[in-house]
């Protein structure tokens, strides 16, 4: 007579399999509706106020019924200003990581650095920047002083998304590649880099984001005033981006009419925002379908 | 009783003599000595595990990427040193091409990845480039299905084909000797039969050495088979008397399966 086998009825693990998909739907489901609350709240408010005028005007001091005009350039500047300092230095210091520094405790003490950078909070880099870029170089509240203390936030995230999308990409590839007579940097040139393009430019655009939406570091290093020319391209002049100027005009008081722009100021960051995502998805998808 | 059919000696392509090799600590390979002749086959036999793929490696010296490697003895190709003859080992690839395990086209088209090498080696020219690719695609017997197609990706292709396309991208840069690392472990038995008929045609005017874990496919493609034991070469000589008359009994059980 064999022995009963000793496996228990699965009841209780496709039950539980059930809950578990019912659960994480339910989740995701109230995330998605808190999202689109808030989102729809910010427009909403902000609906009002979002005309031509609003968009294409001077900012007032005093008087109600300025525009946001030279913030809306102060903020692409900025971004794409201090990605362009951190880019090259950002992904020059992911390749070193993941191709060059080899494994040990040297790369892991870097790496422990980095992400320590990463994490800093912004108003100590704010402060860093203003002591250093400011107050020591004599640059005052400028777009350089902004930019360059801006970049300071974006390298760390850049190196790491750099290293981690580097060592993502398969072995067999890299081997190939050197089986064929490459040298390291012809193969990190043409297959590592390409192949982690997609993972290095979803990176790129949430720093982006982050730069975008920055305040502390831009208040104390980029000012609270914009240049009377449009658009000054010049690094010397003061430039109050989208975020400082929402928070700035709150915070300040004076004008009559700086909760209606405020509600305008944040509509139009969301809106950037979510067309700067949109673009992501777009790019990603078209180097996919060429590099993978 | 057969007897062996003694294929004409070809030169010696590639020599070794008394190599040993080290991952770290480990001993992998341990007092190696044999020739590889020009335009044969070599097959390199053995139970897992055995050192046949490392010592497969060593010919490129492609583990020397990756890893910390200690080979000591002699290693010659055409007489020359690749570990201590002034080699460069970029250039050494160039010359000893492999093919692996697993088909790894890159994620780029079926043109580009065969245009791969020669660019690396400066290749600009179109119609220099068109040129090499035609002739490695047709090397490797897969013009036919992708002449039309040549702008799609790889990626898309059967694992056959892919693998054909490997062997094409490592012909496009005129090597003088083919690595195969368990070429079709990932193939069904048609692509494997079209990759078997390929190596036969190709040792026309190359040096193959391929490793398998398929007795009947060393018994097939190769001239001369190494039975390799725990890092140490067993036996080695013509295909035929291997697989007929072995002088030493271990290669005898491997073969007939009462261990391995």
């Amino acid at each position: 007579m064999p022995a009963p086998l000793p496996f228990r009825p699965r009841r209780l693990a496709r039950l539980t399999d059930r809950a578990m998909r019912v659960s994480l739907w339910g989740l995701a489901a109230a995330f998605i509706a808190v999202l689109l609350v808030f989102v729809g709240v910010i427009l909403k408010q902000g609906w009002p106020v979002l005309n031509l005028g609003f968009l294409t005007r001077m900012p007032e001091t005093l008087d109600a019924g300025g525009g946001i005009k030279p913030e809306i350039f102060n903020s692409l500047y900025l971004v794409a200003l201090s990605l362009a300092i951190a880019l090259p230095i950002g992904l020059g210091a992911g390749i070193y990581m993941a191709e060059y520094a080899g494994r040990g405790r040297a790369l892991r003490f870097l790496r422990l650095c980095i992400e320590t950078l990463a994490a800093t909070p912004s108003i100590v880099l704010a402060l860093f920047g203003m002591i250093v870029f400011v107050q020591m170089m004599g640059w005052s509240f400028s777009i350089r002083s902004g930019a360059v203390t801006l970049a300071l936030l974006n390298i760390p995230v850049i190196t790491r998304v750099t290293e981690v999308s580097l060592l993502g990409v398969p072995r067999e590839l890299m081997e190939a590649s050197y089986g064929l007579g490459a040298t390291k940097l012809q193969t990190i040139l043409k297959v590592a880099l390409p192949y982690a393009a997609t993972g290095i430019l979803t990176g790129l655009v949430l720093t982006a984001g982050r730069a975008f939406g920055e305040s502390a570091i831009l208040v104390f290093t980029a000012g609270t005033n914009t240049s009377q020319v449009f658009p000054d391209f010049h690094l010397t002049v003061p430039g109050e981006t989208l975020s400082v100027h929402l928070w700035y005009v709150t915070s300040d008081g004076t004008l009559p009419d700086a909760r209606e722009i405020a509600a305008g100021t944040a509509a139009v960051m969301i809106v950037v925002l979510l067309a700067l995502n949109l673009l992501v998805r777009f790019l990603d998808r078209a180097i996919r379908r060429r590099t993978r | 009783m057969l007897t062996p059919q003694t294929p004409i000696t070809k030169p010696v392509k590639l020599s070794v003599r008394d190599m040993d090799f080290r991952y770290g600590e480990k001993k992998v390979l341990d007092g190696l000595s044999m020739d590889i002749q020009a335009e044969r086959v070599t097959a390199i036999i053995g139970p897992s595990g055995c050192g046949k793929s490392t010592f497969l490696k060593c010919f490129n010296r492609i583990h020397e990427v990756s890893s910390a490697v200690k080979v000591t003895g002699d290693i010659k190709i055409d007489g020359v040193d690749i570990y201590r003859g002034g080699i460069d080992e970029v250039d050494l690839r160039r010359r000893v091409g492999m093919v692996f395990q697993k088909p790894n086209p890159f994620p780029k088209s079926i043109y580009e990845n065969v245009a791969f090498g020669p660019r690396l080696f400066g290749v600009k020219d179109r119609t220099t480039l068109d040129g090499l690719v035609e002739s490695a695609l047709r090397k490797a017997a897969l013009w036919e299905e992708v002449k039309d197609r040549l702008k799609e990706s790889a990626t898309g292709m059967s694992g056959g084909q892919q693998q054909r396309l490997c062997i094409a991208r490592a012909l496009a840069v005129n090597p003088e000797v083919l690595l195969m690392d368990e070429p079709c472990s990932a193939l069904d038995p048609i692509a494997t039969a079209k990759i078997e008929e390929l190596i036969f045609e190709l040792k026309e005017n190359l040096t193959i050495v391929i490793v398998t874990h398929n007795m009947q496919q060393a018994a097939r493609v190769s001239d001369y088979t190494a039975f390799f034991w725990l890092g140490k070469l067993i036996e080695m000589d013509l295909t035929e008397r291997i697989f007929t008359t072995p002088r030493e009994r271990m290669t005898e059980d491997y073969l007939t399966g009462r261990f391995g």
